[in-house]
């Protein structure tokens, strides 16, 4: 990372630099890849088991959330407070991702089976790019972190929800059927030399009932 | 022509990998693959010290203590890439076979970014990360269809 004047994070305006919406400093991946793989050893020795492991992960998380939120909402171009379930989760898919991840995330989807669950579908998320989860640790997600951070962005925005970040293998042809995925590495992987994944990212949101029954409340 | 073996020493000796890069590589068993990762890493230690030219600092080109760098034999080849950590990664192919240097380091760039950034592996312990033998085997198939070029 650069020392140099304006690049610092800490000295430049609060506000949008030169009217672009997104953020430009970007912190190189591997450095992201270290940290983190520091974090989740830190929290694994401390964990008893699998979902101990991610609930702490998702803690760390949390508070990175919160602190977004704030961010975020303050360098979009309206800057308005969302208080409807769709606008907020649109605000996370696209807002929030650009700025933590640089692109949009990949899909928004609404649960068949359930009213109250979302689903927010990373082809490529960024957490999990080098990690091989072993075999006995099960179905761990090693992008628990990053839902933690949604956790925390819509708990700040006043949208109580219980987010789990989830590994689901890939459909055949899936990935090349939807032209969704913008920005990012032009297909495969966004990191050279290692092939394409076999699994994306859903990170299931599960509001509580007051929320819901708020938005209900809003729709009429 | 045609890539044979891979393996990967620890800096105390230890295999910690060992894969074969095509179908016409012999079968060796894991205990034999343990003797192989030691005994390399001992002639390893001994070829260093039995140096009559030693190289400035007794440091090589990539910075690493001396030692074997390549083996040539009637129906093999070895090379090996020793690291400054000490790691080392070796591979071997029948003679004739060109880019092993550029395959060494694309494995060791692939060493140090899938396992290495990789939260569950332990350092000096066997490489067990799927990601890494994923990407070993797609470079390999990128090699034989003449993907990766010298540099």
């Amino acid at each position: 990372m650069s020392r140099s004047s304006s690049n610092n994070i800490l000295d430049r305006p609060l506000g949008r630099v030169g009217g672009r919406s997104t953020d430009t400093t970007f912190v190189s991946l591997s450095a992201f890849a270290y940290i983190y793989s520091e974090l989740v050893q830190y929290h694994q020795s401390r964990a008893a088991s699998v979902s101990e492991l991610e609930r702490r992960l998702e803690s760390a998380g949390y508070g990175v959330g919160l602190k977004v939120l704030e961010m975020t909402a303050y360098r979009t171009k309206e800057m308005k407070r969302e208080i409807r379930l769709m606008s907020i989760l649109h605000f996370v898919s696209s807002s929030v991702w650009k700025s933590l991840f640089g692109r949009s995330a990949d899909s928004l989807e609404r649960s068949i089976d359930h009213a109250d669950e979302y689903m927010i579908i990373d082809y490529e998320p960024i957490a999990s790019t080098f990690v091989s989860v072993p075999t006995d640790l099960g179905q761990l997600s090693a992008d628990a972190y990053v839902s933690g951070i949604i956790a925390g962005v819509l708990d700040g925005a006043g949208f109580a929800a219980r987010v789990t970040a989830h590994n689901v293998k890939l459909e055949e042809g899936e990935r090349q059927g939807g032209g969704s995925g913008s920005g990012g590495g032009a297909g495969g992987n966004a990191v050279p030399g290692i092939p394409p994944r076999k699994n994306k990212a859903v990170f299931l949101v599960k509001f509580s009932p007051e929320v819901l029954s708020r938005d209900a409340a809003l729709e009429r | 022509m045609g890539f044979l073996h891979l393996f990967i020493v620890n800096k105390s000796g230890g295999l910690i990998l060992h894969r074969s890069l095509s179908s016409a590589a012999p079968q060796i068993g894991t205990n034999e693959w343990l003797r192989i990762g030691s005994t390399f890493h001992s002639l390893h230690a001994i070829a260093a010290e039995a140096s009559p030219v030693k190289l400035p600092n007794n440091k090589n080109s990539n910075g690493a203590q001396d030692g074997i760098e390549q083996i040539e034999g009637g129906g093999v080849i070895l090379k090996c890439l020793q690291t400054r950590t000490g790691i080392k990664f070796v591979i071997t192919a029948e003679p004739g076979t060109s880019d092993l240097d550029t395959v060494l380091r694309e494995i060791y760039v692939l060493y140090s970014d899938c396992a290495l950034k990789d939260p569950f592996y332990e350092l000096e312990m066997p490489i067990r990360c799927e990601l890494f033998t994923n990407s070993v085997d797609s470079l390999m198939k990128r090699v034989v269809a003449g993907e990766v070029m010298m540099r």
